[in-house]
């Protein structure tokens, strides 16, 4: 979620100087004229708008965007997204579903889930290798199905590793898969109806409950 | 020994991260330049607090004065340089040298002033940091203020003899634009501080 950040940019930084002498004028203003007790209310107004300004979200103008479809009429491109549920026997089935009738290229993406701290300090080395073994497994049991299948390693937003994805694959349609709503966090964050929203391409949604699979 | 050019090669050139929402470097880094100048200046506000409002210390004691007007033309020469500042760089970025050059000869003028007359004035002021709880808190802010100004003219003035010899252009003049950022945070700073210590 983008925000307003003073240094961004040199320009960035004189329309925060401006704001500050203009702020800074009426605190001034106020305490001569009232004192602390007028010049202190005009100081916290003034800070928490300051505040409010550059820490609410920036709007997401972002519109919808639409891959375009590649190959022939009986051709489909389909782009699965998901984890620690990328073995499992419901998405390969999903997957197979979707590419029925079709001749069918999957490309499959699996973010590469980090903790926020080594997200900050750029240390993602550790997500990314354990993202490749779970793609690894799904690879070979999706190849296994008879699928033109090819993946890789996304970025840890799964929003952002779709519409990179997007970008080099143009998919008819995207498949992601999450565990049940009380586990998932990707739920949790509304992920799966802001790709909807997002990206102009039909999106299922399968959800798997490891749990469940283990047990049975 | 091709084998181990090979891997040091490998090693030196990690395969390019997927991640575009990964946090940039240089934002990283000026987050945490913000957050340490918060705590740094944060500290003395503290201690200004504490002693103004928390001990109801008056301020300045009725002893002291402090020299509101020279500060007074003092803010109104380092804002004046933020201007300079930002019309240096968009000079450079219409491709005028002459600006960014007359820009950034200004405002390291103008920033020089203030600093020389911040100095002057602590010769002129009758009190020293020793003397009394304002006295320090004074000297403290002005001071830590001052020696971000020097910094500041430090980085302008490599800025400055860059542009001399050729450097910058419309497409890269990334150095004035992390230049023009310190100076106006610098600025910002001042006005915090000369509100706070010289005017409520």
């Amino acid at each position: 979620m983008a925000r307003r950040n003073p240094f961004h940019s040199e320009a960035e930084a004189f329309r925060w100087l401006l704001l500050t002498i203009a702020a800074f004028a009426a605190v001034a203003l106020a305490s001569l004229l009232g004192g602390w007790p007028v010049g202190l209310p005009v100081w916290i107004v003034v800070t928490a708008a300051a505040l409010w300004w550059y820490l609410r979200p920036l709007p997401d103008d972002r519109v919808p965007q639409a891959a375009a479809h590649v190959g022939g009429p009986g051709e489909k491109r389909i782009l699965v997204v998901a984890n620690e549920t990328l073995a499992s026997q419901e998405l390969l089935e999903a997957v197979g579903r979707a590419a029925e009738g079709y001749k069918a290229q999957v490309l499959v993406v699996a973010p590469a889930l980090n903790t926020k701290v080594r997200h900050w300090a750029s240390d993602e080395d550790s997500a990314r290798a354990d993202a490749q073994r779970r793609l690894d497994g799904s690879l070979a049991r999706l190849a296994g199905m008879g699928l033109e299948v090819r993946g890789e390693v996304g970025d840890a937003d799964p929003l952002q590793a779709i519409e990179d994805a997007l970008r080099m694959f143009g998919a008819d349609e995207i498949v992601i898969s999450t565990h049940p709503e009380e586990r998932s966090n990707w739920l949790e964050r509304g992920e799966v109806e802001a790709a909807r929203e997002r990206f102009a391409v039909p999106v299922t949604h399968v959800v798997v409950d490891l749990d469940a699979d283990a047990t049975s | 020994m091709e084998a181990h050019a090979a891997e040091h090669d490998h090693a030196a050139h990690p395969p390019a991260a997927n991640a575009s929402s990964g946090v940039d470097a240089r934002v990283l880094g000026m987050l945490l330049f913000i957050g340490s100048e918060i705590m740094l200046f944060g500290s003395f506000f503290t201690a200004y607090f504490f002693v103004r409002v928390v001990n109801g210390y008056p301020w300045p004691p009725p002893e002291d004065h402090l020299p509101v007007f020279v500060a007074g033309v003092n803010t109104v020469i380092l804002v004046t340089s933020s201007f300079t500042m930002h019309w240096a760089l968009q000079s450079i970025k219409r491709g005028n040298r002459a600006g960014l050059q007359a820009g950034l000869v200004l405002t390291l003028l103008m920033g020089t002033t203030f600093l020389l007359t911040q100095i002057a004035e602590y010769a002129r002021v009758g009190f020293a940091p020793g003397d009394n709880a304002f006295a320090t808190i004074f000297y403290c802010l002005t001071g830590l203020h001052g020696a971000h100004v020097f910094v500041g003219l430090t980085l302008l003035l490599f800025t400055a003899i860059r542009a001399f010899r050729g450097h910058y252009s419309p497409e890269h003049h990334h150095g004035v634009e992390l230049s023009g950022i310190y100076w106006h945070f610098v600025d910002v700073m001042w006005i915090v501080v000369y509100t706070t210590v010289y005017i409520i």
